[in-house]
C-alpha cells in the first residue's frame, strides 16, 4: 500500500545518507587493497625485509615491540602537546595584541615571517644547542612550527568580522574590548580552527625532528636507531605510530570545533 | 540658576544644518554631501530618495555619529549626534540584518543593553513585547540561520527599538529582500511606526517604497549630494497596501520620478 505523506518524502534522506556512508568505505577499501598488493609483491619478488618489509613483517614487529614503541611514544606526545599549547597560545595572544597596538604588528610580523622561512631542520639544532637535549628544546621546536600558521590565521580571522557588524558596535558605542569579545572572537574561530588543525600535524613533526638532533628517547630517537640498524619493519611501526598520534590530535581539534562553532557561517552573504 | 552656554539648542525635531562631508583619499578630495539642510519633525516618517552617490547613507552616518561632518551641525532633539548615540536615542537598521550568527534571537535583541554602557539603561522595551510587535512571537530561541531574510530584518528592527530610541535610522533595510516580502514588511513597518511613534529616517532607492511609507520625501541629487526637492506625501493615514493601486498614489509616484530624472 502506497501512503503519500510528508514522511514518505522524508524517507529519502536516510537512504541518501546510507549511500554516503557507503562512500566512506571506499578510502578504507583503497588502503586494504594497497596492503594486499604490497604483501603479494614483497613475497613474489622476495624483496629483502630491510629494503621494503612485507605488511606481515610490520605487523610482526608491532606485536613483538609494542612496549618499546609505547615507551617512546609518551615523550613525543608530551613534547608535541606542550609545544602545540605553547606555540598556539603565544600566537593567539600576539594576534589579539595586534588588534590594540598596530605598530606591534609591524614590528613583530617581519621577524615572524623570517623565522618561518628558516627550515625546521636548520633551526632545530640551534635550539637544541641553546636549550640542551632535554624536553625544553623539543617543546620549543614544536611550538615554533605551530606558531606561524596560527598567528597569520588569527590576525586574518580577527579582521574578518564584517564591516556592518563593526558599524553596529560603533552605533552602540561599544569599546574595542566589547567589539573584540562580542564580534571578533567569534568571527575568528573558523580561521583559528583551520590553523589548529594544521598545527596538530606540525607539532609532532617539530617534536620528532628535534628528537633526531639530540635525544635518548621519543619516536624521533627510535626512527634514527631503527634506520641505522636497518630494522626497517620497526621503522614502519614508528612511522604508523607517529601518524596515529597526529590524527588523534587532529581529531581532538576537529571535535572541539564541531562542539564550539555551532552556528552557520554567515547570514545574507 | 541660568545655563550660560548651551552647545545645542533645545528643539523638538531632528535638524540637519548646512552639512558638508568631504572624504580625503590619496589622490583627490571627494565631496559626498554639500551644504545639506533638512528638518525631520518629531514622530514623522521621512524617506531619503535619490540616485547612488547622492550621499543618502553618508547622511545617516553623520546623524548617527559614525562620520563627523566637515562642516555644519546636526541637532537631534536638543542633543549632538555623539550625545544621542551614547544615550541610545538612535536606533540603526542596516541593509543586511547584521545579526550575530552565534547569538539566538533574544540575545541579539538584548545586545544594545549589554555593550557600550547599555547596562545602565533602565527605561528599555520588553524584548518579548518587541518580538510580538515585529510578528515573531515565540521565536526567542531561534538562531539567525533558522530564519528567512525577512524574519532576520524583523529581528534587526526589534533590536533597534530595544532602547526606545527617539529616532530610527534605516539604511535600505528591505533592499536585499524579494518584492513580496518587501511589500509585506513595508505594511508592517507603518504599523510599528504608528505604535511606537518613533521618528523614522528611511533611505531607499525605490520610488514606490518612498511614496507608500513617507509623510515627506527628501529627494537628493548626486555629485555632490544635495537636496533637490522636499515633497510632502499627501496620502491618507493609516495606509494600506491597496493604496498603491489608487490614482492619487500613481500621481505622487509620477511626481517623484519626474524630480528624480533631473537629479
Amino acid at each position: 500500500m502506497a501512503v503519500i505523506s510528508p514522511v514518505a518524502t522524508r524517507q529519502a534522506e536516510p537512504s541518501r545518507k546510507r549511500r554516503r556512508g557507503g562512500h566512506r568505505l571506499v578510502p578504507i577499501a583503497g588502503i586494504v587493497v594497497l596492503v594486499i598488493v604490497a604483501q603479494i609483491l614483497t613475497t613474489a619478488f622476495s624483496i629483502p625485509v630491510y629494503i621494503f618489509p612485507a605488511p606481515s613483517d610490520v605487523v610482526g614487529a608491532m606485536i613483538s615491540n609494542y612496549p618499546l614503541v609505547l615507551t617512546h611514544m609518551w615523550p613525543t606526545i608530551f613534547e608535541a602537546v606542550m609545544g602545540f599549547l605553547l606555540g598556539n597560545s603565544v600566537a593567539i595572544l600576539l594576534a589579539v595584541t595586534f588588534m590594540y597596538w598596530r605598530s606591534a604588528e609591524r614590528m613583530v610580523m617581519p621577524m615572524a615571517i623570517i623565522a618561518h622561512t628558516i627550515p625546521v631542520v636548520a633551526i632545530a639544532p640551534v635550539l637544541v644547542i641553546m636549550m640542551g637535549s632535554g624536553f625544553t628544546s623539543k617543546i620549543a621546536v614544536a611550538a615554533l612550527v605551530c606558531f606561524f600558521p596560527t598567528l597569520v590565521n588569527m590576525v586574518k580571522g580577527l579582521r574578518s568580522a564584517d564591516r556592518q557588524s563593526i558599524e553596529l558596535m560603533q552605533v552602540l558605542s561599544a569599546s574595542k574590548t566589547e567589539t573584540l569579545t562580542n564580534i571578533r572572537a567569534y568571527a575568528c574561530l573558523p580561521f583559528l580552527f583551520s590553523a589548529l588543525k594544521i598545527a596538530a600535524g606540525s607539532a609532532f613533526i617539530g617534536a620528532i625532528i628535534a628528537e633526531w638532533i639530540g635525544s635518548q628517547q621519543g619516536l624521533g630517537y627510535l626512527i634514527i636507531q631503527t634506520t641505522y640498524s636497518y630494522d626497517t619493519p620497526l621503522l614502519y611501526v614508528v612511522m604508523l605510530a607517529a601518524s596515529v598520534l597526529s590524527i588523534s590530535l587532529f581529531s581532538v581539534v576537529a571535535t572541539a570545533e564541531r562542539l564550539i562553532v555551532r552556528w552557520k557561517p554567515a547570514e545574507d552573504s | 540658576m541660568t545655563v550660560v552656554t548651551a552647545t545645542v539648542t533645545e528643539i523638538d525635531e531632528l535638524r540637519v544644518s548646512d552639512v558638508t562631508v568631504t572624504f580625503e583619499s590619496n589622490r583627490a578630495t571627494v565631496t559626498a554631501i554639500e551644504g545639506l539642510s533638512a528638518v525631520f519633525p518629531a514622530g514623522s516618517f521621512t524617506s531619503l530618495l535619490g540616485p547612488s552617490g547622492c550621499g543618502k547613507s553618508t547622511l545617516l552616518r553623520v546623524i548617527s555619529d559614525l562620520i563627523q561632518p566637515t562642516e555644519g551641525t546636526v541637532n537631534l532633539f536638543g542633543q549632538s549626534p555623539r550625545e544621542a548615540r551614547t544615550t541610545r536615542k538612535i536606533g540603526f537598521v542596516f541593509q543586511d540584518a547584521t545579526l550575530l550568527p552565534w547569538r539566538n534571537v533574544l540575545d541579539n535583541i538584548l545586545l544594545p543593553l549589554q555593550v557600550g554602557g547599555g547596562g545602565s539603561i533602565t527605561d528599555h522595551a520588553d524584548p518579548h513585547e518587541l518580538l510580538k510587535l515585529v510578528g515573531l512571537e515565540g521565536r526567542e530561541l531561534a538562531f539567525p540561520h533558522e530564519l528567512s531574510g525577512g524574519m532576520r530584518q524583523r529581528v534587526a528592527i526589534a533590536r533597534a527599538l530595544i532602547c526606545k530610541p527617539k529616532i530610527l535610522l534605516m539604511d535600505e533595510p528591505f533592499g536585499a529582500l524579494d518584492e513580496i516580502t518587501r511589500d509585506h514588511l513595508n505594511g508592517e513597518l507603518l504599523r510599528i511606526w504608528r505604535t511606537t511613534r518613533t521618528t523614522i529616517v528611511f533611505v531607499t532607492h525605490s520610488i514606490a517604497e518612498a511614496a507608500f511609507l513617507s509623510e515627506q520625501v527628501i529627494l537628493l541629487a548626486a555629485n555632490p549630494g544635495r537636496v533637490q526637492e522636499v515633497v510632502t506625501i499627501d496620502l491618507p493615514q493609516p495606509r494600506e497596501l491597496s493604496i498603491r493601486d489608487s490614482m492619487k498614489f500613481t500621481n505622487v509616484a509620477a511626481h517623484l520620478r519626474r524630480v528624480l530624472e533631473v537629479c
